[in-house]
């Protein structure tokens, strides 16, 4: 793709990004949904922890920043679709989107990502806000975010953010296309945000799962949302393990943007075949 | 050598088709059947660079269909199409940098963007250089005054003035051919004239090739020399407007104004559709010359009109003809 050809996508991420930032009440709305999880779950977790006969595979404070990371960067993951998006499929305009000098799956790619961190920049500075400074000004010492052990954690963790924001995107996309081929969208993304929420780590913490159920979840892609980045950030994968990470969370992407492009290609075929 | 060649386009579409009733929800889930629904029968049309051509037929007559074929977002079940020497559906992205289309049943501009951002985003998407694109817009700006909407977003507009933005969206990058599917749908008496007028502008100014469909005959006879009527998937003609008219309607109605309440003779009796005083209305069904003169020999008349028939009527005229 030339230089001149990514102006026009990096031109639609923009336009739909600040769009999107218009939308400051539900942020407001959502981040308060979120702080109010991010506590509950601390609450469980210190209740385990302090019961817990073996030392848990995961320290609490890397419990708290998986905790908060997630809750902060909740919009960050393909839980939901884009509600454009799904109008655009009922009411059946998708085909009009073709008539712009576009690949549709980098327009609809770059849609998806303004889509994914608009919401997320919304919520980013109360969340952290609450989690750095009002826990410790009320006396929570305990939940309080953590920052980074080092600057090569702090780093890693900005570039592995950065993969997590390429992977919820195309993962999304293979939601959307997905719609070419479903009359309702909703059952999908239903399926989708609980598969998620289990396999990326939301829910509980991927060390803690069972042994035997580690093998599976070390391959599978949604990992590379949560887990990788969270544990980046606590220190808990550190060294050349973060390198092996990076291009696993990588590797996905590429794997998933592949996927995208090819049944893209199929969803172009039936669409110019059978009419929108 | 034409700059939209079409010849012999057909296109069928294959629909699934249910059984009525529990029995037949189960059984398409396991076995569907089709039906297929041929929406061009063959199709074909020559334009040349400049033209403004008409596209009538009732609906369902596949305008739409066509349209989406030479927009290069539907691929044809058969025949020849090739605008601008290229084959629309093959090289999509470049082609449909050249051509401008309009939908005036939806509009394609970003629902919650103010109208000049929706045009700035069209500026980077079709890469339109800065200078170019500054007086195009200034062009169209002026010539539908856009100037009071631009800051106004999108879902704030009135129909009239979303048209108008959809329009000058859809010219911005200066293309050499617009394709407009009723344009006009829904539109006041007062705004469906700026917008011929400024459909009108632009063929002359740009030299930009339109192709039109619309069901307001109004707008076919203020734009177009040329029409081409379609139903059923085929072509019923394609003529200049007056041909059309002279083909299809031999009755014309003749208004004259009699000097005084005139004693009629009774063949004239059996023409008179509508009678006003002095003022009496024929139908005359045979040469229009010979009526006036025999008119004028045999009375004392001070004025004569005739009245060509509305082209709505040729056209129910055609579609009934056609069925």
């Amino acid at each position: 793709m030339t230089a001149l050809a990514l102006k026009s996508y990096i031109a639609v991420v923009s336009t739909r990004f600040r769009t999107l930032l218009q939308y400051r009440i539900a942020a407001i709305a959502g981040i308060v949904t979120q702080v109010f999880w991010g506590l509950m779950k601390l609450m469980v977790f210190s209740a385990f922890y302090e019961v817990a006969q073996n030392q848990p595979p995961l320290s609490f404070e890397s419990i708290v920043a998986y905790v908060w990371l997630g809750q902060c960067l909740f919009a960050l993951f393909p839980y939901n679709v884009d509600p454009d998006m799904r109008a655009m499929f009922n009411s059946g305009s998708v085909a009009y989107d073709m008539l712009r000098p576009l690949s549709l799956y980098a327009y609809w790619f770059s849609r998806t990502l303004a889509f994914r961190t608009a919401p997320t920049v919304l919520r980013l500075v109360p969340g952290l806000f609450f989690a750095f400074v009002v826990l410790r000004l009320v006396g929570l010492d305990e939940w309080v975010m953590p920052l980074p052990p080092s600057f090569v954690a702090a780093f890693s963790f900005f570039i592995s953010i950065l993969l997590t924001v390429a992977l919820s995107a195309s993962i999304m996309m293979l939601v959307s296309i997905s719609m070419f081929w479903l009359i309702d969208s909703r059952g999908m993304v239903n399926l989708m945000a609980g598969v998620v929420w289990v396999l990326g780590g939301m829910i509980i913490p991927l060390p803690l799962f069972p042994d035997w159920v580690q093998p599976f979840l070390s391959w599978q892609p949604f990992r590379g949302l949560c887990d990788i980045p969270f544990r980046i950030y606590s220190g808990d994968i550190a060294g050349f393990e973060i390198v092996g990470e990076l291009v696993f969370q990588l590797a996905w992407v590429a794997i998933l943007v592949l996927a995208g492009v090819w049944l893209m290609r199929r969803a172009q075929v039936k669409l110019t075949v059978q009419g929108g | 050598m034409y700059q939209i060649h079409v010849q012999g386009l057909t296109k069928s579409y294959r629909i699934a088709e249910r059984q009525p009733g529990m029995v037949g929800a189960v059984k398409s889930l396991f076995h569907r059947t089709y039906r297929d629904v041929d929406a061009l029968r063959g199709i074909d049309f020559d334009i040349s660079r400049g033209e403004m051509v008409g596209y009538i037929g009732p609906n369902g007559a596949g305008k739409s269909t066509t349209i989406k074929i030479l927009a290069g977002i539907l691929v044809p079940t058969g025949g020849r199409c090739v605008v601008n020497g290229v084959v629309p559906w093959q090289s999509r992205i470049s082609y449909v940098a050249q051509i401008g289309v309009v939908f005036g049943q939806r509009t394609q501009l970003w629902w919650d963007l103010p109208v000049v951002e929706s045009f700035e985003l069209l500026r980077e998407i079709y890469k339109v250089p800065n200078n170019r694109f500054k007086t195009s817009l200034a062009e169209l700006v002026e010539l539908l005054d856009l100037s009071p909407l631009l800051d106004t977003p999108v879902r704030q507009l009135s129909l009239g003035q979303r048209v108008k933005c959809d329009i000058a969206s859809a010219l911005l990058h200066e293309p050499q051919i617009l394709f407009l599917d009723e344009p006009t749908i829904g539109l006041d008496a007062v705004t469906k004239a700026s917008v011929r007028g400024f459909i009108k502008e632009i063929n002359r100014n740009r030299d930009v090739t339109v192709l039109l469909t619309t069901h307001d005959l109004g707008d076919i006879e203020a734009l177009c020399r040329r029409v081409i009527v379609i139903n059923d998937g085929i072509c019923l003609s394609d003529s200049s407007i007056d041909e059309l008219r002279n083909q299809y309607v031999h009755e014309k109605h003749v208004v004259i104004e009699f000097g005084n309440s005139p004693c009629l003779e009774s063949i004239h009796q059996d023409d008179v559709l509508k009678s006003e005083g002095t003022r009496i209305t024929f139908l005359c069904t045979s040469d229009i010359s010979d009526f006036v003169a025999q008119m004028t020999s045999r009375y004392e008349i001070k004025d004569i009109t005739i009245e060509t028939p509305p082209i709505e009527r040729v056209v129910t005229e055609l579609y009934e003809s056609s069925k």
